[in-house]
């Protein structure tokens, strides 16, 4: 019984996950704030400055999940803040999909 | 009499054949870092003058200047050094140093040139004229806040080993290292004063700043504006601040706090806090205008739409300024009658009137950041 409800529960985030992928305006938005905000400490290209690369090389062995709770949460004890007060958790996640393989060009 | 006429009309068509000749005081290049290009610009009539290409990932790039002020010496972000003809508009060399670099500097003497890098960390320097390499100083960290010092010196932070170095290039193919340990935790840039005397560095892992006496025959570092008040719980810092020897403004030196919406005031003779004031958001940048009566002010994202002034007798904002969104940077005419500030996401470089803040020019530049004059080519510390 247990495991169904979790089960369920987890259909449900996914759908809802999938559900709320960002609308093509914001995607725009979001690549822009990626390339040039994340970009003055993980560089334009991704390839890492005072922060770390974000190239999918780097990524590979990361866990998603652990990626978007840096994301919206910073790095304690790093200069990586938190942006959860302009990033939805669906929105950290795509960001981390397009992250994991890579911005379009 | 015939031949000298000949030689007369010679020298005539000659002349008319050369372009006219020009100085190089008013000149200076905006970075148009997606697009891996400069455009070169004159700050007499503000008009771009044309755009060099090639110059790789311009992500936090950085410039210096000979002293003649021709050559741009342009520092990418994958490493790539490249000197920038001003008057041609060309490249005239080009080398690709490391693999992920910060900033560099030049020589009191203008004969060398010092590249920061991030991986592999350390710093390496270039003859100035030909870009031959002469010396390599590696650090196993980061390094920040690389500026030049009296005697051909380069000072610089590293980032996680939490140093200050000074490298004497005296001799340019054996400098001597002095390491100061344990200056603080993450510096995160570093400045020398303008006259050559003080280097500063700030601290993104502790509150407070650090500050090196160079007159000193065995220079230490002491601990300045300990804490400040960045506090347990400091706001996110969504842009690391930059720091330079245009933070002084006659006896005071403005800097940026980390986490806070405040300007610090350092009193230089004292090194204490002087005054700190409430800004529009994290700042980024605080400039001096030359002359230390004004300091403009620029912030990290989401407040990077504004551009607040302070006026420095008393210590307050009387100034708002909204040239476009995500202003990245700005930079003084060496006398300060004009102020040239980039719009990162309106593409534009916005010249405003130093005194009268009114808007002079606006040029069209595609993601414009940093803007560099030649005039820096005469400063110590840039």
């Amino acid at each position: 019984m247990h495991r169904w409800l979790v089960l369920l529960v987890l259909v449900a985030a996914a759908t809802a996950a999938a559900a709320a992928d960002p609308a093509p305006a914001r995607r725009a938005e979001l690549l822009h704030l990626v390339r040039q905000d994340c970009g003055s400490c993980h560089g334009l290209t991704m390839k890492g400055g005072l922060g770390p690369s974000l190239e999918p090389a780097a990524l590979a062995a990361k866990d998603a999940q652990m990626l978007r709770f840096v994301i919206l949460h910073g790095r304690r004890g790093t200069p990586m803040p938190p942006w959860s007060a302009h990033l939805t958790e669906p929105e950290a996640q795509w960001i981390v999909d397009q992250l994991k393989k890579g911005l379009p060009q | 009499m015939k031949p000298l006429t000949a030689v007369a009309l010679m020298l005539a068509l000659a002349a008319c054949a050369a372009p006219a000749p020009r100085g190089t005081g008013d000149l200076g290049l905006v970075v148009e870092r997606a697009a891996g290009r400069v455009m070169l610009i004159e700050t007499s009539g503000r008009t771009a003058l044309g755009r060099v290409d090639g110059l790789g990932d311009l992500s936090h790039a950085a410039a210096v200047f000979s002293r003649d002020g021709r050559y741009a010496y342009v520092f990418g972000r994958d490493g790539g050094l490249s000197k920038v003809d001003l008057l041609r508009a060309r490249i005239e060399a080009r080398v690709i140093q490391a693999g992920n670099s910060i900033g560099g500097a030049i020589s009191q003497d203008g004969s060398l040139v010092a590249v920061a890098n991030y991986s592999p960390g350390g710093i390496r320097i270039f003859d100035a004229r030909t870009l031959e390499p002469l010396a390599e100083v590696p650090t196993g960290a980061k390094v920040v806040g690389i500026a030049d010092a009296p005697g051909n010196r380069f000072v610089f932070s590293l980032f996680e080993a939490g140093e200050i170095w000074i490298v004497d290039a005296s001799q340019p193919r054996a400098p001597a290292v002095t390491r100061l340990k344990g200056i603080g935790r993450q510096p995160y840039d570093g400045f020398v004063t303008p006259n050559g005397r003080h280097y500063i560095a700030g601290l993104f892992g502790e509150d407070g700043l650090v500050l090196v006496d160079l007159w000193s025959p065995e220079p230490g570092a002491r601990r300045i504006l300990d804490g400040y008040g960045r506090g347990e719980e400091p706001l996110p810092v969504y842009k690391m601040p930059h720091l330079r020897g245009w933070a002084v403004a006659g006896r005071y030196i403005f800097l940026p706090a980390i986490g806070r919406h405040e300007v610090l005031v350092l009193d230089s003779v004292t090194w204490t806090e002087a005054a700190r004031i409430a800004v529009h958001g994290q700042p980024v940048f605080a400039v001096a205008q030359p002359g230390g009566r004004r300091v403009w002010v620029n912030f990290a994202f989401p407040n990077n739409g504004v551009v607040q002034v302070i006026d420095v007798p008393r210590m307050q904002v009387v100034k708002e300024l909204r040239p476009g969104r995500a202003v990245l940077h700005m930079e003084f005419t060496p006398r300060g009658e004009q102020a040239w500030i980039s719009s990162r996401d309106d593409g534009a470089v916005v010249v405003y009137d130093g005194a009268s803040f009114a808007e002079l020019a606006r040029l069209a530049a595609e993601s414009p950041s940093g803007i560099f004059l030649s005039s820096r080519g005469a400063m110590t510390g840039f």
